[in-house]
């Protein structure tokens, strides 16, 4: 049991990062498809810098620039040039599938040390409660803390109410004065770094090596969780280690006894995000979907 | 600073495809400069070396087939305002359809009808995949790209237990495939000693009747009103709910029929990794054909040299396989741009005080 809640919490911390960051994007009205390609980018070269430099720390900071560098790409297409974010998003994810498998050829069959807990495992109490809770690596923590620290700038603070503004309505948040193309850039810069933080904690934390494709849909994967969580920060939380468990129960789902094919049980994130889709529309209850979402503006004055 | 042009700019609508490969060739060979990888080479066989005999030349007409299938139907989805990128799981529920048939035909059965009646079930395996977002949208209000790309995954996860599970192969040895497919559901081949077969007539043959169903009739009208004036169309009576489910049926049922050709025709069996990426590579087809499905056609012979270059890249230069993805992720970059430019201008402003 400790150890698949230990699996768990690992494996839902790329999740929520990628997933926090797209969600701040998607509430300023913009869909950015390429969390896939951002990661990948991240996970790259966090490992390349990590495996020259030998600092974790500076190996976190060059994935969250090449999720961010990545995402100044999609900016400057779907913003700049108001073209189809999907379609932009979808570039972004095909683009930077191929450019780490080019940059990462050269690192495959390359080991670094995982990052390890923030505490030593000695200085922890006797506790297996403690131990797990306490007992983590500092991007964990980060990550729980990035998703709170969102949902008070969205919910509390007046730049997030802004930023809200202009998901939902971005005429009239043009109107009254508000810089609609600045905001939304800002909110897809960060999560592109959101993203880059999540390859990075996949490539530097996780495996910790460097292959082609190593995301392994999990870009995908927090795009859904976006729209199951219903774009709220908290319920991000929630929803990550909720995928996380699903995820890893193809693999203990054998030692629990349970007789479903696993693969049946890797689809219910996606079967629970189309639900999710459905409740969520039907009931009305789109109370923080964002309106504008997908949907590019352009002044005209 | 993009400036609105008073009327869209009707040579940059034909040439910005052209720009769009350009710049894609200029920046590839950037790229592989600074990558430390030799640049002419690099771009040799990426471009050319698809060309260069007639196998090569035969195989880039057998990739382009399932891409223009896919990218037709997809062009006239996209042209109703909805975007469709779930084809990647229509195309795979289409190969599962076909599959289905094949291997559970009963032998002694006329064989004469089991082709036709695979290609026929591939297509309505991917209406079926296709329509479940469309109903969702229709009923509840469901976001149609959301939705259609989740299903793809649902599609993948059931294809790997299919051929790990009920339909693998008793033969395999744990291999993760079905038993090849009887003789009687295999495409046959156009030209001897190739493998180009006549998926090739099924693609241009739906590209002609999408074209003419799009431009001439009054479904294709409704369709291109919707996507152009939404409001408009409704007003004109046509149903935003039916068109809807219309243009999935049609690009959901041809991604399907895409995977049926591709298993009967080339992979002869079902096996876990049969999408080769065709149906996001699809999407790029579809918008590099300026949403036209004769467009699309032409447009799916350009994506195909992309993968045979970043085949052929792989064996000669070993570069890994996902290379190819860089171009074609560029390209839909560069397409996307160059499209805006024609409905803007770019328009250098200075930062006057006095305006």
């Amino acid at each position: 049991m400790e150890a698949f809640i230990i699996s768990m919490i690992v494996a839902a911390t790329p999740l929520l990062l990628a997933a926090t960051g797209e969600l701040v994007a998607e509430r300023s009205g913009v869909l950015n498809l390429g969390v896939e390609g951002m990661m990948l980018l991240g996970a790259v070269a966090a490992f390349a810098v990590a495996l020259s430099t030998g600092s974790g720390m500076l190996g976190f900071l060059a994935g969250a620039a090449a999720g961010m560098g990545a995402a100044a790409l999609f900016a400057l297409v779907a913003l700049g040039f108001t073209a189809n974010q999907a379609a932009s998003g979808l570039a972004l994810a095909i683009f930077g599938t191929g450019v780490s498998g080019l940059i990462g050829q050269g690192y495959v069959g390359n080991a670094i040390d995982p990052l390890g807990p923030v505490l030593a495992v000695e200085s922890l109490p006797d506790s297996a409660v403690l131990r797990v809770i306490l007992g983590q690596d500092a991007m964990v923590y980060f990550a729980l803390l990035l998703a709170i620290a969102v949902w008070f700038y969205l919910g509390r603070t007046r730049s997030g109410l802004k930023l809200r503004a202009i998901g939902d309505d971005a005429a009239s948040a043009h109107a009254v004065g508000l810089k609609v193309l600045g905001s939304r850039t800002a909110a897809v810069l960060f999560g592109g770094a959101c993203a880059g933080l999540a390859g990075a904690y996949l490539s530097l934390a996780y495996t910790p090596l460097w292959g082609e494709n190593m995301t392994a849909g999990r870009g995908w994967i927090a795009l859904a969780l976006v729209v199951f969580a219903g774009w709220g920060p908290i319920r991000v939380i929630f929803g990550a280690y909720l995928f996380a468990a699903a995820s890893l129960s193809q693999f203990y789902g054998g030692t629990l006894g349970l007789s479903i094919p696993s693969q049946f049980l890797a689809m219910t994130p996606y079967l629970a995000t189309i639900l999710a889709l459905v409740i969520i529309s039907a009931a009305g209850a789109r109370r923080n979907a964002p309106a504008m979402l997908g949907l590019p503006f352009r002044p005209d004055r | 600073m993009l400036e609105r042009r008073v009327a869209p700019s009707p040579a940059l609508a034909i040439l910005s495809p052209v720009i769009a490969v350009a710049l894609t060739v200029l920046a590839g060979f950037a790229l592989f400069a600074a990558l430390g990888k030799d640049p002419v080479k690099a771009m040799e066989i990426y471009f050319l070396s698809p060309f260069a005999d007639a196998y090569n030349r035969s195989e880039l007409l057998v990739k382009a087939i399932p891409l223009a299938l896919i990218g037709s139907g997809l062009a006239v989805c996209f042209r109703a305002g909805v975007f469709n990128i779930g084809a990647p799981g229509q195309y795979t529920l289409g190969a599962i359809f076909a599959g289905g048939v094949a291997l559970h035909v009963p032998e002694g059965a006329a064989m004469i009808w089991l082709l036709p009646l695979c290609l026929a079930a591939g297509f309505v395996g991917g209406m079926l995949w296709g329509w479940i977002p469309a109903l969702l949208r229709n009923l509840a209000g469901a976001n149609v790209i959301l939705v259609s790309l989740m299903l793809t995954y649902v599609a993948a996860l059931l294809l790997d237990w299919l051929v790990r599970g009920p339909w693998a192969d008793p033969l395999g040895r744990g291999f993760p495939k079905t038993a090849a497919f009887p003789d009687g559901a295999l495409m046959p081949t156009l030209l001897a000693g190739t493998r180009l077969h006549w998926g090739l007539v099924l693609a241009v043959a739906a590209a002609l009747i999408l074209s003419w169903m799009l431009f001439r009739t009054r479904r294709g009208f409704g369709i291109r009103a919707m996507g152009l004036a939404p409001k408009a169309a409704a007003f004109g009576g046509f149903s935003e709910a039916r068109t809807i489910t219309y243009v999935l049926l049609v690009s959901g049922g041809l991604a399907g029929l895409a995977g049926a050709v591709e298993a009967t025709a080339t992979i002869q069996q079902l096996q876990p990794d049969i999408a080769a990426g065709y149906g996001f590579a699809a999407i790029i087809v579809a918008f590099l054909g300026r949403l036209n499905p004769i467009g699309a056609l032409i447009a799916a012979l350009a994506l195909a040299v992309t993968y045979i270059g970043g085949e052929n890249a792989q064996i000669l230069l070993k570069l890994p396989k996902n290379a190819a993805f860089v171009f074609q992720g560029m390209l839909l970059f560069f397409l996307l741009a160059c499209d805006t430019l024609i409905h803007y201008r770019v328009r250098v402003r200075r930062r006057a005080g006095a305006a």
